[in-house]
């Protein structure tokens, strides 16, 4: 318990953790202030300015064809007839559902449509921050011969990597839950004011809740590969220097290659849709080389479905083989 | 008498890219409780390989060791709290105050808080305990370090190079420190470069070279047995030396040149010396032989006596096997 609390002091007591986590507040902050002065609330008032401008639009458009019809009836027989469609054919004539009241509505928020992307930019911020003070908080302790001194201590070098490991997790957890809590309280409020909080049955909420839930995962396992590659490595820029490695090889090079070999559902292979798997429970890849022909809906591209349990499964294979890895090395290298 | 660090047959090699390196090849030592003892060694011989496998942070390829009778590494946590180590001039987070290390670290080894500040007045860096470690000077660090080691107040204090970068105060406040420690009870091993140092302040001393024990006892055991041989030769004013020199070194003394005389590190029997200088007219003026200091013990044991004309490298020393006896006898 007392290397566990010593390692909880030096997480908080290092100037990386504190500036990173002002940062991300910083940016937080901001977005929730945008959201706040971007939308506004939908009375009686909004709905009927918004069906006026629709119906002016539509009326606008309808004038404009008519006068276009016209010159396109007058233009036939003439030599301008080639810049209209042969016999006036073709040229469509707008209807009143082209031109929707909702396309004409301010933004405002609606907490159970709008507040889900807000969760995942959450834990998107929060994983990235905990992904790079993972990694300096054991890289800074190799590279500067700290973890010699702490082994000197402390010779049960498991014990001591494994309690770091574990004090970082716990702190990011206790940060994430907080950080969701004031989040979600935070978007209530904005929805309340600028937008509506209707719809939020318990089972909403329970999905929203769910969904933060998965987002504390999210932000666990990068803190734990951070950690994990820079002990590995014994450096924070090892860490960094891996994961930019994998994202330029993987992402753009497998994704370039992927695609020019025309592959099949090549986004599959890409990082970011899994993170959208896991966070939205699922998503789906569309192939538009291919068509399922039925008579009911035409051509339909060929899908795949990616779902959260799949994404889960990785991440927690992720989790595995660099945590099993980091201590395996440690518990076997020399400490020069 | 009880041993409180045992060594015997340790054998380490290093293997990299570039090859293996054997660093330490059948090293024993014995430390008594209450001693200071000292560790010497030219560069390069094993004194840190050795103290960082004792202390865990290194796996050894072969032999046995043990702490207060404790086999480690196996028993490495249990007697972990009744040693204080420092390895070479250790690193601490620059970020971080002196108060802020000590502190972490006792609270990760479960130390009562007022030792920090007990350790920070022992060392002299009380008033700059609120500074940033990354703007202490390297002697400020050593005394850091030595603070931290002190800190479990130790049955066993494991100290590699701690006058690296001190003043002669701070060097003499450390031996005095030392001398206190080890009167307390505390067992001091102390490696060192700075030979008169170890000479004052140690008990008994051990000496490695090239991975192997080449001398161990206590410091005046050492001293008597292996420089006796030593005399220093003087002619008279105005004769040239050269010659006299390249006739000893041709009967296979060890001379070494100092500007008004030389002297013959492995002369058993220093009648030889007039002897073979005699029958070639020249005549010595003096024969002194020379009081032994550990300095020259430790020269002529390692082989590491400065050569003329030769810029010795850092590998080229004598392996275990101890000159004794020696020449002219
Ligand atoms: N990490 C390492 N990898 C490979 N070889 C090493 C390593 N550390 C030390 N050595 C080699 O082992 C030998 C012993 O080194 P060691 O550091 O123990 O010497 P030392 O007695 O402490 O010397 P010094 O007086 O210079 O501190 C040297 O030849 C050194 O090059
Ligand atoms: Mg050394």
């Amino acid at each position: 318990m007392s290397l566990y609390s010593a390692e909880t002091r030096r997480l908080t007591k290092r100037r990386f953790t504190k500036l990173f986590i002002l940062g991300v507040t910083l940016i937080l902050a901001a977005v929730a202030v945008g959201m706040f002065f971007t939308n506004e609330k939908v009375g009686p008032s909004q709905i009927a300015s918004a069906q006026a401008q629709a119906q002016q639009d539509y009326q606008r458009s309808q004038e404009q064809f008519g006068r276009d019809m016209a010159d396109c009836r007058a233009a036939q027989g003439t030599d301008r007839a080639g810049n209209w469609p042969p016999g006036c054919e073709g040229m469509v004539e707008p209807t009143p559902d082209d031109f929707q009241a909702q396309w004409y509505m301010p933004p405002t928020f609606d907490f159970l449509e709008n507040f889900p992307d807000m969760v995942t930019t959450l834990a998107a911020l929060l994983a990235l921050v905990a992904f790079i003070v993972g990694a300096s908080f054991v890289g800074a302790e190799w590279s500067s011969g700290g973890m010699m001194n702490l082994l000197l201590w402390r010779p049960q070098r498991l014990r001591v990597l494994g309690t770091k490991l574990v004090a970082l997790l716990a702190f990011f957890t206790a940060l994430t839950v907080v950080f969701s809590a004031v989040w979600t309280g935070l978007f209530y409020l904005i929805a309340q004011a600028r937008g509506s909080t209707e719809g939020l049955t318990s089972g909403a909420w329970q999905s929203i809740g769910l969904m933060e839930l998965r987002g504390l995962v999210l932000v666990i396992v990068a803190g734990a590969v951070g950690f994990g590659l820079a002990s590995l490595g014994r450096h924070t820029a090892m860490a960094l220097g891996v994961t930019i490695g994998a994202l330029i090889v993987f992402q753009f090079g497998l994704g370039t290659v992927l695609s020019l070999a025309e592959v099949k559902f090549a986004e599959a292979y890409l990082i970011p849709i899994w993170m959208i798997a896991w966070m939205d429970k699922e998503v789906k890849v569309e192939d538009y080389n291919s068509c399922d022909f039925s008579s009911a809906s035409g051509c339909v591209p060929d899908s795949l479905t990616l779902t959260w349990p799949m994404a889960g499964g990785i991440l927690a294979g992720v989790f595995v083989l660099v945590v099993v890895a980091a201590m395996w090395t440690m518990r076997s290298r020399d400490v020069t | 008498m009880t041993a409180v660090l045992e060594i015997a047959g340790l054998q380490k090699t290093y293997r990299s890219r570039k090859g293996v390196r054997r660093a330490l090849d059948g090293f024993d030592m014995t430390v008594e409780a209450g001693q200071v003892h000292g560790f010497l060694g030219p560069n390069g011989s094993g004194k840190t390989t050795t103290l960082r496998t004792l202390l865990g942070l290194i796996k050894p390829n072969g032999g046995r060791m043990a702490i207060l009778g404790r086999e480690v590494p196996e028993s490495l946590p249990e007697v972990a709290g009744q040693v204080g180590a420092i390895v070479e001039s250790p690193q601490f987070f620059g970020n971080f105050t002196a108060q802020d290390t000590l502190s972490l670290l006792a609270d990760a080894g479960g130390v009562r808080k007022e030792r920090v500040v007990a350790v920070l007045e022992l060392v002299g860096l009380r008033d700059r305990s609120k500074d940033r470690v990354k703007t202490y000077s390297l002697g400020m660090k050593q005394r850091l370090a030595v603070a931290s080691a002190l800190l479990k107040e130790p049955k066993l204090l494991i100290l590699d190079e701690p006058a690296n970068g001190l003043d002669p105060g701070g060097i003499r406040e450390m031996r005095t420190l030392m001398r206190n420690l080890a009167e307390s009870g505390m067992t001091v091993v102390l490696s060192s470069h700075i030979l008169g140092e170890i000479q004052l302040i140690c008990d008994s001393v051990t000496i490695i070279s090239a991975g192997r024990r080449v001398a161990a006892g206590s410091v005046a055991d050492v001293l008597k047995t292996h420089t006796s041989s030593s005399v220093k030769v003087g002619l008279e004013a105005g004769v040239d030396m050269r010659p006299a020199i390249e006739l000893l070194r041709a009967n296979g003394a060890q001379v070494s040149v100092e500007h008004d005389h030389f002297t013959v590190g492995n002369a058993g029997n220093p009648a030889q010396i007039t002897r073979i200088l005699a029958e070639r007219g020249i005549y010595v003026s003096e024969l002194t032989p020379m009081s032994a200091d550990l300095e020259s013990v430790f020269l002529e044991l390692t082989g590491t006596a400065p050569v003329e004309g030769q810029n010795r490298q850092v590998d080229q020393t004598a392996a275990a096997t101890p000159a004794s006896g020696g020449w002219g006898q």
